[in-house]
């Protein structure tokens, strides 16, 4: 009936009366609108912003925001990108990402490895510590954390979100154990029996099999510090070179509060990289926000 | 000293060491096999307990205490500040605001569920609808601030919008708006614009967990579903919806904790003002910007322990088993 291997089929096998049809046709009509309706609401607060980045002070307050610009006009585009700091935010932005993405990558991997493939006591204890911690909101511990991070005099500079991305990052120690169960032991313990040590058994045959475990953890990452603000906002905001995009685009609103044309150019400037690595990594993305739910 | 050393060893041992086969090899090597997973743990753990467990007991300590960040040595005030939280409007009415974002998370994931449905069967377009829905979750949240902050100003998007689908209201010649709804400046209206940003903002992600998790559904089971004439509802409401239930519960959670924990875009777009603030703003205001640490740790305290309430609760009524459909 139909070739699909899963997922619904969509071919009907009999035949229907035509009051069946007629509610077919208007379901479908239905679907349909609604789909229009939330495409609508997605992209008319965008494309709005898009027509007011190209427009000129002026003719932002006399024209309707829903009419496209007569011209392209980039001005606005160079002022928000010279005023913003852009090309440092992006610097530190990037900073910050390799680090911690990087480190989460060996620490998280390694921590899967140690709790799934030793049996030691206090094991059961060690993952129930991980699973609470998963749990515990770090948006409201911040005031105690904000002690410790000033107790290791980090905050105002780039180490303090670099070293709480790392340390408060859990979910990726899931990802990890829940790829390092699907890799079979007797692998290990054929290495082992030829005489590899631990750590030569997770560099070489665990985690070059955890690949798809590490593009989850990449992409989830990223996209959480390119667009996390409360962080850098909270431990970066006393020096102004150490702006990031999100604190220097809030920065932004003070001195342009009112001139939408600019400060949309400016939030468009943020936007755009992300846009075009999901149009390339479309699939890549959706696979990784499916996987890092399953816990 | 060595003689000596050796003199203390008591002969028993010595005698019993003899009797038993020689294996100290074996012991030493498993000795080290037991330390080895430590060594890969201890950084990790080390993390979590200084950024996670050891604040989350500094917090408990500062919540009794009146703390301004400052002095060294806080005095102790008992309950006082658990007491402000519940009779000072001030902290209280915040538990208010998380109710309109606790509103907005529910439609959220009834929307989410309902597009999750329609795109898994045939649809034209499918990819088009699918990243057009998703990819508001990718956008920075000081971006989203910006576009939302234009969207509901007087006379911008939203205005400009219902203009022209007829919802009339008064014009100067220019053809802007004079008279509005002021949605953000209506202490009545505001927090609904702002859970509706929330619901803009994080559709996209629900949306996509659910997808995928209702394509994982075997699609044999809709054609005999189909045969035995179950209209897509029926299929909805007895494959679809027992099928992905972990993964709602698991929604729900994430959705009540998330409105609890409110906090980027109504602090950027208003600062709190208007009868928006939510706890989290209210925290750190009261931290950051009050220096009364000490009340905020208490804040920061209920807020944990409401969270993890949520979750034990969640254990509870939705189990992590898996379902089977079969």
């Amino acid at each position: 009936m139909t070739t699909a291997v899963s997922g619904p089929p969509t071919t009907r096998a009999f035949r229907r009366t035509p009051a069946e049809q007629a509610r077919q046709i208007a379901a479908e009509i239905l679907k349909y609108a609604s789909l229009v309706f939330a495409a609508l609401c997605v992209i008319i607060p965008l494309l709005v912003f898009v027509f007011l980045s190209l427009k000129t002070n002026a003719k932002t307050n006399t024209t309707s925001p829903l009419s496209p610009p007569r011209s392209l006009d980039l001005h606005n585009y160079s002022v928000a990108f010279t005023q913003a700091k852009m090309t440092l935010a992006f610097t530190n932005t990037l900073i910050i990402m390799i680090f911690s993405i990087s480190m989460t990558v060996i620490i998280g991997s390694m921590t899967a490895y140690a709790i799934d493939r030793f049996q030691f006591r206090g094991k059961r204890l060690v993952l129930g510590a991980f699973l609470v911690g998963s749990l515990v909101p770090t948006i409201t511990t911040q005031v105690a954390t904000f002690q410790v991070v000033k107790y290791f005099g980090l905050v105002g500079t780039l180490r303090a979100p670099i070293v709480l991305y790392l340390g408060t990052d859990i979910i990726s120690i899931y990802i990890f154990l829940q790829f390092i169960r699907s890799i079979p032991i007797s692998l290990d313990e054929s290495a082992r029996l030829e005489g590899a040590s631990t750590f030569r058994i997770y560099r070489t045959i665990i985690f070059p099999l955890l690949r798809p475990a590490v593009a989850t953890v990449v992409i989830i990452k990223a996209v959480a510090i390119y667009n996390d603000f409360y962080t850098p906002f909270l431990y970066l905001s006393g020096n102004p070179r150490l702006a990031v995009v999100s604190t220097a685009l809030f920065t932004f609103k003070g001195p342009f509060g009112t001139q939408y044309n600019v400060l949309s150019a400016a939030a468009l400037l943020i936007i755009l990289p992300v846009l075009v690595l999901f149009l390339f990594l479309q699939k890549y993305i959706y696979n990784g926000f499916s996987n890092g739910a399953i816990k | 000293m060595v003689a000596n050393f050796a003199q203390r060893v008591p002969r028993a041992r010595w005698t019993n060491a003899l009797r038993q086969p020689p294996k100290p090899a074996i012991s030493w090597f498993r000795r080290f096999r037991r330390l080895t997973p430590w060594i890969y743990l201890v950084v990790p753990l080390g993390l979590l307990t200084t950024f996670v467990y050891y604040p989350c007991v500094r917090l408990f300590y500062y919540s009794f205490t009146d703390w301004d960040g400052l002095t060294p040595h806080p005095s102790f005030v008992g309950l006082y500040n658990y007491r402000q939280i519940f009779s000072n409007p001030q902290y209280f009415d915040v538990f208010k605001v998380s109710l309109y974002y606790i509103g907005g998370a529910a439609v959220q994931i009834v929307v989410a569920l309902y597009f999750a449905t329609i795109l898994s069967f045939n649809v034209r377009f499918r990819n088009f609808w699918k990243g057009v829905i998703f990819f508001p979750y990718l956008i920075n949240g000081v971006a989203i601030a910006f576009i939302f902050n234009f969207f509901f100003a007087p006379g911008g998007t939203l205005d400009s919008v219902l203009k022209v689908i007829g919802y009339h209201n008064q014009y100067n010649s220019n053809g802007r708006l004079l008279s509005h709804h002021l949605w953000l400046g209506d202490p009545h209206l505001v927090n609904v614009s702002l859970a509706g940003v929330s619901v803009w903002r994080y559709l996209g992600l629900n949306f996509v967990l659910f997808l995928g998790a209702v394509q994982s559904i075997p699609g044999n089971l809709y054609e005999a579903a189909e045969l035995d004439g179950a209209s897509r509802w029926h299929q909805f409401r007895y494959i679809i919806a027992p099928g992905i239930r972990p993964l709602i519960g698991l929604s729900v959670i994430l959705a009540v904790a998330g409105a609890l924990a409110v906090f980027e875009v109504p602090y950027i777009m208003l600062l709190g003002a208007n009868g928006s603030t939510t706890f989290v703003i209210r925290t750190v205001q009261t931290a950051f910007t009050f220096h009364e640490f000490g009340q905020a740790s208490a804040l920061a305290v209920v807020l944990l322990l409401i969270v993890l309430a949520i979750t034990w609760v969640q254990r509870l009524v939705v189990p992590d088993k898996e379902v089977d459909l079969t």
